[in-house]
């Protein structure tokens, strides 16, 4: 390949991969309860996830990188919530939205598991009832940053560090 | 139907059946025995009361009769409402299904059976609604504890009573 006007840029294969990963953080389309209207608003002009390529909010988990778990998980949702984040291509990440998904909130009680951490592992807490737009924005980009630095690599990369 | 008018007639046609009860709203309200609760309720469809708005359950623990099943019908011509009260035995409460008369009785039974353990004979396919399938005991149940099977844990942390028992899927997390 010719260079034009002599001008090149010099990386290595892990950094332009994780940059890659950062730019293009597709979040799965999965509400739970009051946090999910809340994460509506991520993708809306008034926050507009797009400015930090995470607006595409996917159908599919064979499509996304980012669950965010945005409620409380009842305990019929359990086995759902983990079949979908064994479907997720690896790698992977986890926002657990809000006070429910974090510890099961105000709901102690024989229907809700209390803390999704208990079903799978969680990258970044975000607390709040329910936390703003802005600090589930906050937690997408504080994890670009840890992806970027390599702190956080998600799923299986994760386990093997 | 007005409410005297509907209190005339059950006088009329079901006297031992049906018994009057004081109403604090406008919707007139019986208690009927179980075993005449499907011929009442038929007698309201042909009257005119066409649509079932919902089946409900009630644990008045630890008073006894313990359990009630409440019925409240529409007339949609004249927007008239009625409610039926019904109280099934305490011990291993039965009830008889309506799912034949109205379609949308099958879920609302299902999900009475499924909090209170109300069971209703002769429903076509009376399993849990709301809980899984594999779920021991009746949630809205009065003796049933606050948070379930978590409650019976014997924890010295909090972390051992908040612990997610279910069993895990197959495969790798």
């Amino acid at each position: 390949m010719e260079m034009t006007n002599g001008q090149f840029y010099v990386t290595s294969v892990d950094k332009f991969a994780r940059w890659a990963q950062k730019s293009s953080m597709w979040p799965l389309t999965f509400g739970l309860a009051c946090c999910a209207i809340e994460m509506m608003n991520l993708v809306a002009p008034r926050y507009d996830a797009a400015r930090f390529g995470a607006e595409v909010f996917r159908a599919s988990p064979r499509q996304a990188d980012l669950l965010i778990v945005s409620g409380r998980v009842a305990n019929k949702m359990a086995p759902v919530i983990q079949q979908i984040y064994q479907q997720m291509p690896e790698p992977k990440w986890v926002v657990a939205m809000g006070a429910c998904a974090a510890s099961g909130g105000i709901f102690d009680n024989y229907a809700v598991v209390q803390g999704v951490d208990h079903l799978i592992p969680v990258d970044i807490y975000v607390p709040g009832c329910p936390p703003t737009p802005d600090a589930v924005l906050d937690a997408v980009l504080k994890l670009q940053d840890s992806i970027q630095s390599g702190r956080s690599k998600g799923g299986v990369m994760a386990r093997e560090a | 139907m007005k409410p005297e008018a509907l209190s005339e007639s059950f006088a009329r046609s079901f006297p031992s059946e049906v018994e009057t009860l004081e109403t604090p709203f406008e919707i007139p309200q019986y208690r009927v025995k179980p075993e005449s609760l499907r011929v009442v309720l038929q007698f309201l469809k042909q009257q005119g009361y066409t649509m079932l708005l919902d089946i409900g359950g009630v644990d008045y623990h630890p008073k006894s009769p313990r359990f009630e099943v409440v019925y409240h019908l529409l007339d949609i011509q004249s927007n008239d409402r009625v409610r039926l009260r019904c109280s099934p035995q305490d011990e291993d409460p039965v009830v008889p299904s309506v799912a034949d008369l109205w379609a949308s009785a099958a879920p609302a039974e299902r999900e009475v059976f499924d909090l209170f353990g109300v069971r209703f004979s002769g429903h076509p396919n009376l399993t849990r609604i709301l809980m899984p399938d594999d779920w021991e005991g009746y949630p809205l149940r009065k003796d049933y504890p606050l948070r379930g099977p978590r409650d019976e844990v014997e924890a010295k942390f909090a972390a051992e009573r908040n612990r997610y028992y279910a069993p895990k899927l197959a495969g790798d997390l």
